[in-house]
């Protein structure tokens, strides 16, 4: 190679890595950043780790504070398990539909509606709950209405567009030829669909999509911070308030002294956070994996 | 029970789930719209937020928004590119390509929340630029940067294979093929790829609070210099975005009309978002019509 | 000496391997200058494969191994010290599909030369399209896409932009199979002006064709070279039984 090819090809080559490298640098700074300031509540300001996974008291202020954070963590998996209970058979539902069904209009309608919803800001739609769902739940139903049901059905319908188009695409992966042998063999539509779509060919993409969708419900901070009532128990029915790590975090954060161990606490959550960030992407993975033996 | 019954049942179930999604996702975007209409006008759109009384606009919000996400796509589109294209046409398989590519699924998949965390902690306090809006486009940028760096991937990986090697043959230089001849060819699938991003940073709210900040100053829009406080451009100012405004209002706010507020900044939100999509899907097509006829 | 003086292209014991399969096995032929040779054989038998080693193309795809001596020009250039961007402007190499660049036609022949420092690209431009017999048919759209061209059209455009670097050698890889009859036509008649000034080995599974266009003709079996001879030779009386089977339709 001559002088000048190696030196434009070495420039390329480099600036992009550089690119590149940037992502690893932000990552390894997130996770050093965060969990030296989460790990100093228990080194620091000598807080036991079981205290704060599993008592249920939350009082930061009191003296000696009390930093049972169970209350958050109940309230973060709840939300998720109960939205993905909803979200998962309605978007599982949807996306037979678009597909096998009625491919005519649930793709000419359906599809751009939901791929429009992917996209909307999730305060809008704490915002709509707030205002739709709080006062109905509080006049049809009873309690004050900033409730765990609130905050389910606020992140069901959030996590509901995500879930249905990547179970869309899951579902339309599955080659024509076998759907249509099952069918040329006699067997009915809905046979065709439970057995060979959903149970043989599709399964890890559909798993995929719910674990996607719990990420995201998980994850979210103020859609259900407005919604959930916030309050540091642990609910004894749906329709009593909640609280969850984000929306802790979220409210607590602005108030609180840098340093002090109640602030620290909350960077246990955002810890706590990140941590499940990693199981949920574990989780992906090796759904991934099964999916394609 | 018998296969044709269950059919029929199953049938029915679906039919009933789709309309009853049908429903809710219509209700949502007609209630949205349907009351933010009764509140977007001129005035809402360009005047200053009441602190206290009834009647205030979201301006300098909107303006917060649309300043964030130029700055956030000023420093994620170089970066995202050089990304995508090291991702596309040098990474070898090896342990720093796998780890990049572990790094782009956990930014991906990181809560908002904790991407405030972070940006609070580096931004905000060790590199000392406060609230303000570049530790805002600098948090923004931690998840629209993975983001990027797979739509220009995923759009090189779909240039024909024999693109790049009519280009090798005649003797061009590797670095000169991605940029004279791949990348234009991959345009039309980065730029669409970036519109929809952008909706994505416009309607984010979680990861500014603790970053770009709860308030702005009263902007002076007659002043564009970068430097004083004032000035809508100056990139150390706090910025409250349309986003964060919604959520401020209802959860802390003292207007009385909260309410109202609230929903003609929901509407505006979600046309921008509708927009960003609708014009992504129209300028792929255009560009791609540009490209192959005459 | 002598022989590399008459001769435009000679490769010597040339073996490709992709990963562990042996491809292509122990391949000594000549290319006299100024001919046309066709190389023939059934899908999977290496030819191209062959023909992409000559301008060092199996570089770019991974786990490949070429080994084996290429004369051009007096040197080996399956040397690892060769300046490939050197060599392929003097070995040029059209595809099966046409593949113009998402330019415009202008831009399609002049974008090569602009890179390489060449000057007078208009003229370059104006006789590289006239030599591919287009330069009627375009002269008043080289602003246009070369994508709104018809597939004949392109692939007399990738031949043009090709021969702007002025290369000695044209590698043509099965350069008719996605055309019509009447583009295939025109290309043929093409490749007939062109020997005049170039050496040319083209990739065929067309058997009418090689023995129409071409001087020489190679039959190519299971990664082998079987037989190779002057085209009217081979065609009417082949040595090997195999070549025979072959070109008398027997398999392929």
């Amino acid at each position: 190679m001559r002088q000048r090819n190696w030196r434009t090809e070495g420039f390329g080559r480099g600036i992009t890595l550089f690119c590149a490298a940037i992502l690893i640098l932000i990552t390894l700074s997130i996770v050093y950043f965060i969990a030296s300031k989460g790990l100093s509540t228990f080194f620091l300001n000598g807080v036991s780790l079981t205290e704060f996974l599993t008592g249920t008291t939350w009082n930061p202020d009191a003296d000696p504070g009390k930093f049972g954070a169970l209350p958050f963590i109940m309230g973060s998996f709840l939300v998720t398990v109960g939205a993905a209970l909803l979200a998962a058979p309605l978007g599982i539902g949807a996306a037979i539909f678009m597909v096998e069904i009625q491919p005519g209009w649930g793709q000419k309608i359906l599809q751009p509606v939901v791929e429009l919803l992917v996209g909307i800001p999730s305060v809008v739609y704490g915002f709509v709950g707030l205002s739709v769902i709080v006062p109905f739940l509080r006049n049809n139903v009873g309690g004050l209405g900033f409730s765990l049901l609130a905050g389910i059905l606020v992140l069901t319908v959030m996590i509901l567009p995500t879930v249905t188009s990547l179970s869309t695409d899951a579902i339309r992966r599955v080659p024509r030829d076998l759907k249509e042998a099952s069918l040329a063999l006699g067997a009915t539509r809905w046979q065709t669909i439970w057995k060979i779509i959903i149970l043989r060919s599709s399964l890890p993409g559909l798993l995929m999509a719910i674990i996607m969708g719990m990420a995201r419900a998980f994850g979210e901070a103020l859609a259900v911070q407005m919604v959930i009532g916030n309050t540091p128990l642990v609910p004894k029915s749906l329709l009593e308030p909640a609280n969850t790590l984000t929306s802790a975090i979220t409210l607590n954060m602005g108030n609180t002294i840098a340093g002090s161990a109640y602030n620290n606490a909350l960077w246990s959550m955002g810890l706590l956070l990140l941590l499940m960030t990693f199981v949920f992407i574990l989780l992906i993975r090796y759904v991934g994996r099964k999916g394609q033996m | 029970m018998n296969p044709k019954t269950t059919d029929r049942i199953a049938t029915f179930v679906l039919y009933t789930i789709a309309f009853l999604i049908v429903s809710v996702l219509f209700g949502l975007l007609a209630y949205i719209l349907y009351h933010g209409f009764q509140r977007i006008d001129l005035q809402f759109i360009t005047s200053p937020p009441e602190t206290m009384k009834a009647g205030g606009g979201i301006g300098p919000q909107l303006f917060n928004s649309l300043y964030l996400l130029v700055l956030t796509l000023i420093i994620t589109i170089p970066l995202g590119l050089g990304g995508g294209i090291y991702l596309a046409e040098y990474a070898p398989k090896n342990k720093v390509t796998d780890a990049i590519r572990l790094s782009i699924e956990v930014l991906s998949s990181l809560p908002s929340i904790v991407v405030g965390l972070f940006g609070l902690m580096v931004f905000v306090n060790v590199m000392g630029w406060g609230f303000s809006i570049l530790s805002g486009a600098c948090a923004l940028t931690v998840f629209n940067l993975p983001l990027l760096v797979r739509v220009v991937e995923e759009s090189l990986r779909s240039v024909p294979r024999e693109q790049k090697e009519a280009s090798l043959a005649m003797g061009i230089s590797h670095w000169t093929t991605i940029r004279k001849v791949l990348l234009p060819v991959a345009l039309p699938g980065i730029i669409t790829g970036t519109i929809l991003a952008s909706g994505r940073i416009f309607g984010e709210a979680a990861a500014l609070l603790f970053t770009a900040g709860m308030s702005s100053p009263d902007l002076n829009f007659s002043d564009w210099s970068f430097t004083t406080p004032v000035s809508p451009l100056n990139p150390f100012r706090p910025a409250e975005t349309l986003a964060v405004h919604i959520w401020k209002v209802n959860s802390e706010g003292l207007i009385p009309d909260a309410r109202a507020v609230a929903d003609g900044a929901s509407a505006i939100l979600v046309l921008t978002v509708l927009f960003f999509n609708l014009f992504a899907r129209w300028f792929g097509r255009w560009i791609y019509k540009r490209l192959t006829a005459s | 000496m002598d022989s590399l003086q008459k001769n435009g292209l000679i490769t010597e014991e040339l073996n490709v391997y992709y990963g562990t399969n042996h491809a292509v096995k122990d391949i000594n032929l000549t290319f006299p200058k100024h001919t046309v040779s066709a190389l023939i054989g059934p899908s999977g038998c290496g030819k191209s494969t062959y023909l992409r080693s000559l301008n060092r193309m199996n570089d770019l795809v991974e786990g490949t191994r070429v080994t084996g001596k290429i004369w051009f020009e007096g040197h080996d250039i399956n040397d690892q010290g060769e300046d490939l961007q050197q060599l392929r402007r003097r070995i040029g190499m059209v595809w099966q599909k046409p593949n113009p660049f998402f330019k415009s036609v202008y831009e399609n022949v002049a974008f090569a030369p602009r890179y390489h420092g060449m000057k007078n690209l208009d003229e370059i431009v104006e006789s590289c399209l006239r030599k591919a017999a287009l330069w009627d048919e375009v002269k008043d759209r080289l602003k246009d896409s070369a994508l709104a061209l018809s597939g004949g059209q392109q692939q007399r455009l990738c031949i043009a932009r090709t021969l702007a670097l002025g290369p000695s050698v044209l590698l043509l890889d099965e350069p008719t199979s996605a055309l019509d009859p009447i583009s295939t036509a025109k290309i043929e008649e093409l490749m007939f002006d062109l020997k005049k000034d170039y050496t040319i080995i083209m990739v065929t599974h067309n058997m009418q064709q090689a023995a129409r266009i071409s001087d020489q003709t190679a039959f190519f079996l299971l990664g082998e070279l079987i037989e190779v001879d002057q085209t009217k030779r081979l065609f009417t009386n082949p040595k090997q039984k195999k070549t025979e089977d072959y070109i008398t339709g027997r398999f392929g």
